[in-house]
């Protein structure tokens, strides 16, 4: 399930990369309202992909990244760096 | 000369509302290192999303970006667009948000003392952090560059090339010894909203001024000379070079030291989210305008000389000179909000993952503190130095250092994503991708493009493959911690 929904925004974002630069209107100088097409598509493409990240951020943020298996045990190491690392960085093994 | 008494008091005004920002800062500030590069692990939404946005504006985006405009055509906003609010976007979940969990779980403060840990190796550390440096000081001297050169351009001279870049650097010193990430967080915040609000009066008043973007454009096309300009792509903008450069500046962005720390520096996980959802709006609201004005200059009577800066001439030339002198003040206020960041974060490279592991292990927490601050006084003063000689051009150097970054950017996902990674894999990756883009450089024989393909980007997947098959053949070191970033690790 949750794999299947890693492949899904992988595939969301490399859409949204891959059409920033809208490749299909190349060499064209068509003119609207002042700009050329290809500005207004780069600037509605970049209003979309605000909208779609947020969703990400919404439903799927924390995939890929953080493991499921523990939940609700990590609350107190979060906003709580480990401070006995601080103090013997690393590569410092004995 | 009394226009240029005017456009002296606006930006030394400014500058002394930067420093006055730093100081409200300082008080806040503790005594720790980790207060010092960090603030604490504190910023919020609002603070984090600009100073990680001032600081990845520099002089680019306001002289040699809308120059380039002005000569090849506006299709840099699309790299612009693809690199900062797409590609920079996504890394910031990818590898921005990972390290943050890990900088939580562990108290990292850099990345090579994240990468240390992991592989055991603290001449990892030391290497990462040393071809950081590297990197990092001619970037900073650009900077500098790009602030004398300006305030000689405005002050038709009255203020020297010398007195302008050594002005920013003192007063850069000041507020980041004073009060650390905390004020610079600050000051960036009100050297982004500044920049944002102003690039847009500049826009709006140019625009109202030639008759709006209409008689704008078309004045572009009834000029044989520019008439391509608006067709999308040319001999300049091919494919494989929009490619490369977005890519590669876009993963450089993400291992810039004082980019990269901020990633550990966010205050929560909400902080974080929100921050991205708003990068592409906050990219196109920037880069349109300054690219559009320095495309338009193409077709308006603006003379411009050869080698010149367009923004602050076609300024010159449609707005008034108060006016003028406080968008000067604004790109002086992006070059710095990216110097302190940089100057910041060199100093806690340096410190902690140079002196403390391979001079001083022993080093306490003040003192550290103190040897950070001294850190940024001669690193400021040696680019300031390095800047009187002015060895290349803003643009190569910068396109540089982006690139010479984004050549860690591969080996680091491999080493948060991919368990079977080893040590030697990932310095090999390192070295070898480092190596092929130096000598890119600098080495005759090594071309710097690849069928229309940049240096950087085969770099990149240099690294990427040596990584991987160096990985593969090899077995980890005993003491790496080979779990580290997969366990447990951030699930609320």
């Amino acid at each position: 399930m949750r794999r299947t929904e890693l492949v899904f925004w992988i595939a969301v974002a490399v859409i949204l990369a891959g059409l920033t630069v809208p490749w299909f209107l190349w060499g064209s100088a068509t003119v609207v309202a002042g700009l050329p097409v290809w500005l207004w598509w780069h600037v509605g493409w970049m209003g979309l992909a605000s909208i779609v990240f947020w969703i990400f951020a919404q439903r799927a943020w924390g995939i890929g990244i953080e493991s499921a298996s523990d939940s609700g045990s990590r609350d107190e190491g979060l906003g709580r760096p480990d401070r006995t690392r601080e103090t013997r960085p690393g590569g410092d093994s004995p | 000369m009394r226009a240029v008494t005017l456009q002296l008091a606006i930006i030394v005004g400014y500058l002394l509302l930067a420093l006055a920002v730093g100081l409200v800062a300082y008080r806040l500030t503790e005594r720790t290192a980790e207060d010092f590069y960090l603030a604490s692990r504190t910023l919020g939404t609002v603070v984090l999303l600009f100073t990680t946005f001032a600081t990845l504006l520099s002089a680019f985006t306001f002289f040699a970006g809308p120059t380039i405009a002005y000569a090849q055509g506006p299709e840099w906003i699309l790299v612009m667009g693809l690199m900062d609010g797409i590609i920079f976007a996504v890394l910031w979940y990818v590898i921005g948000y990972k390290q943050w969990l890990l900088g939580q779980q562990y108290g990292y403060v850099t990345l090579g003392e994240m990468l240390g840990d992991r592989f055991g190796s603290r001449w990892l550390r030391g290497l990462v952090a040393a071809i950081s440096l590297l990197w990092l000081f001619p970037y900073v001297m650009l900077q500098q560059v790009g602030a004398g050169t300006a305030l000689e351009a405005l002050t038709d001279g009255a203020v020297s090339y010398e007195l302008g870049a050594g002005l920013i650097t003192v007063f850069m010193i000041l507020y980041v010894v004073a009060a650390g990430m905390r004020g610079v967080a600050w000051t960036d915040t009100l050297q982004g909203v500044f920049m944002l609000v102003t690039t847009w009066v500049a826009l709006l008043w140019v625009l109202a001024a030639v008759g709006g973007p209409g008689a704008a454009t078309a004045a572009l096309t009834s000029n044989p000379e520019t008439a391509a300009f608006l067709s999308l792509g040319s001999s300049y903008y091919t494919p494989q070079w929009i490619l490369s450069t977005a890519i590669t500046i876009g993963f450089g962005v993400a291992m810039f030291p004082q980019v990269n720390q901020r990633f550990l520096a966010a205050g929560s996980k909400t902080v974080l989210k929100r921050s991205f959802a708003l990068w592409p709006i906050l990219c196109v609201l920037l880069f349109v305008p300054s690219f559009l004005l320095g495309a338009w200059a193409a077709g308006l009577e603006v003379a411009i000389p050869e080698g010149a800066n367009v923004l602050p001439l076609i300024l010159d030339a449609y707005t008034p000179t108060w006016f003028a002198a406080l968008v000067i003040a604004g790109a002086m206020a992006a070059m710095m909000s990216s110097s302190d960041s940089m100057l910041l974060s060199g100093s806690s490279y340096f410190t902690r993952d140079l002196y403390r592991p391979f001079v001083d292990r022993t080093l306490s927490d003040s003192r550290e503190g103190l040897l950070a601050r001294g850190g940024v006084v001669v690193f400021a003063t040696a680019a300031f130095f390095a800047s009187l000689f002015q060895p290349a051009t803003l643009f190569d150097l910068g396109n540089a250092a982006f690139s010479g970054f984004a050549q860690f950017a591969l080996p680091v996902m491999l080493a948060l994503y991919w368990r079977k990674i080893t040590r030697a894999g990932i310095t090999a990756g390192i070295l070898a991708s480092q190596g092929f883009y130096v000598a890119s450089l600098f080495v005759a024989a090594v071309p710097g493009s690849y069928a229309g393909w940049s240096a950087g980007l085969v770099g990149m997947g240099l690294g990427l493959l040596i990584t991987v098959a160096v990985s593969l053949v090899t077995s980890p070191a005993a003491d790496e911690q080979r779990a580290i970033y997969f366990d447990g690790l951030g699930a609320d």
